[in-house]
């Protein structure tokens, strides 16, 4: 049975639970404070996650 | 024949997401390359892979990246002079306009007096600036008078880079509360959603809602020759509809989608891996 990966978040803690193809670098939003955060990294069945990279000028489509 | 494909990224956004999980429905395990991650040396770099696609939400670090792998010969999708053209607005309007596709009539101008006349030109008030390089709808401004015109572009010599130091001016041209995003790939128009808001500025990253818009003649056409025009690939077209007919805003080449398969029912980033997979196959 595939591990359930959770984390918390880096700015309300709330305890999230990962989507079970999650990815470094991932953005996703905290289902509770609803913030932009980034899985970091991911190592040994854990993640990481840092707030969400602001966005740049360059960035886009 | 195993393909290695590479997906260019910095963050990764539901659209990647999409395109990882559209590769592997199609036996093809992707390879994520973290564009920050990258020392970018042509003599050690030692990357295995055959096509990369660019799907990096920084437009710089994009387009050095593709001109870097298409010196080692990497197959980029899109290659490095389309993603170029499509990054300057500029450039883009030029280039359309030199071959008679249909844009908003438009000038570059570097200073005040200069952008007066300009104005002139486009018809008078209220007029359109835009940065040269930018997306999502950001640093637009709808300028109705020349003391806003004045403030403007006081703040872009001030507080700009020196790019914003050169003034886009575009007609400013009343929508029907809404514009076409067309999804372009190898010439075609796959799908095309209407974007509609209340506000002058219709991207999606600003809030407008998504429809499905069926595909038409005059559409298809001007999909087809803007694409010929800017050396193909995937592309997504903002066309304008006037009374004139469909003018193209601005052409973007790594483009979002993740709102819009659902809207057209199309798979978008299944196209695009079709499309990634067809072109190594032709190689």
């Amino acid at each position: 049975m595939a591990q359930i990966l959770s984390s918390n978040c880096p700015i309300c803690d709330s305890l999230i639970q990962l989507p079970n193809d999650v990815e470094e670098s991932e953005i996703l939003n905290c289902p509770d404070c609803r913030n932009a955060i980034v899985v970091a990294k991911l190592q040994n069945g854990s993640a990481i996650l840092e707030v969400a990279p602001q966005v740049e000028e360059d960035w886009g489509e | 024949m195993s393909y290695k494909i590479a997906i260019l990224h910095s963050t990764i956004r539901k659209d990647e997401k999409l395109l990882i999980d559209a590769a592997r429905q199609r036996g093809v395990e992707p390879l994520l390359i973290d564009v920050r991650e990258q020392v970018l040396n042509p003599f050690h770099f030692n990357g295995q892979f055959d096509l990369v696609l660019d799907r990096c939400v920084s437009t710089v670090k994009g387009l050095q990246s593709l001109l870097f792998f298409e010196s080692l010969g990497v197959l980029t999708v899109n290659r490095f002079k389309v993603a170029s053209l499509c990054a300057d607005k500029f450039a883009t309007s030029l280039l359309l306009h030199q071959h008679g596709v249909p844009v908003p009539r438009f000038a570059l101008v570097f200073g005040e007096n200069q952008a007066l006349e300009a104005i002139e030109q486009l018809g008078g008030f209220p007029i359109v600036i835009k940065p040269t390089h930018g997306s999502w709808g950001r640093l637009l401004a709808k300028v109705n008078d020349k003391e806003s015109l004045e403030a403007i572009l006081e703040h872009k010599l001030t507080l700009g880079s020196p790019q914003h130091h050169s003034f886009l001016l575009q007609e400013y041209i009343e929508k029907p509360g809404r514009d076409i995003r067309a999804f372009v790939i190898d010439g075609a128009v796959i799908c095309a959603i209407y974007r509609y808001s209340s506000h002058w500025i219709t991207n999606t990253a600003r809030g407008a809602e998504v429809k499905k818009c069926e595909i038409f003649d005059e559409l298809r056409d001007l999909c087809s020759r803007v694409s010929e025009v800017l050396g193909g690939g995937i592309l997504g077209i903002d066309f304008l509809e006037t009374r004139e007919g469909l003018k193209v805003n601005e052409v973007n080449h790594a483009t979002e989608f993740k709102n819009s398969e659902e809207p057209s029912g199309v798979s978008i980033s299944g196209q695009i891996i079709d499309y990634c997979l067809n072109c190594l196959s032709k190689r």
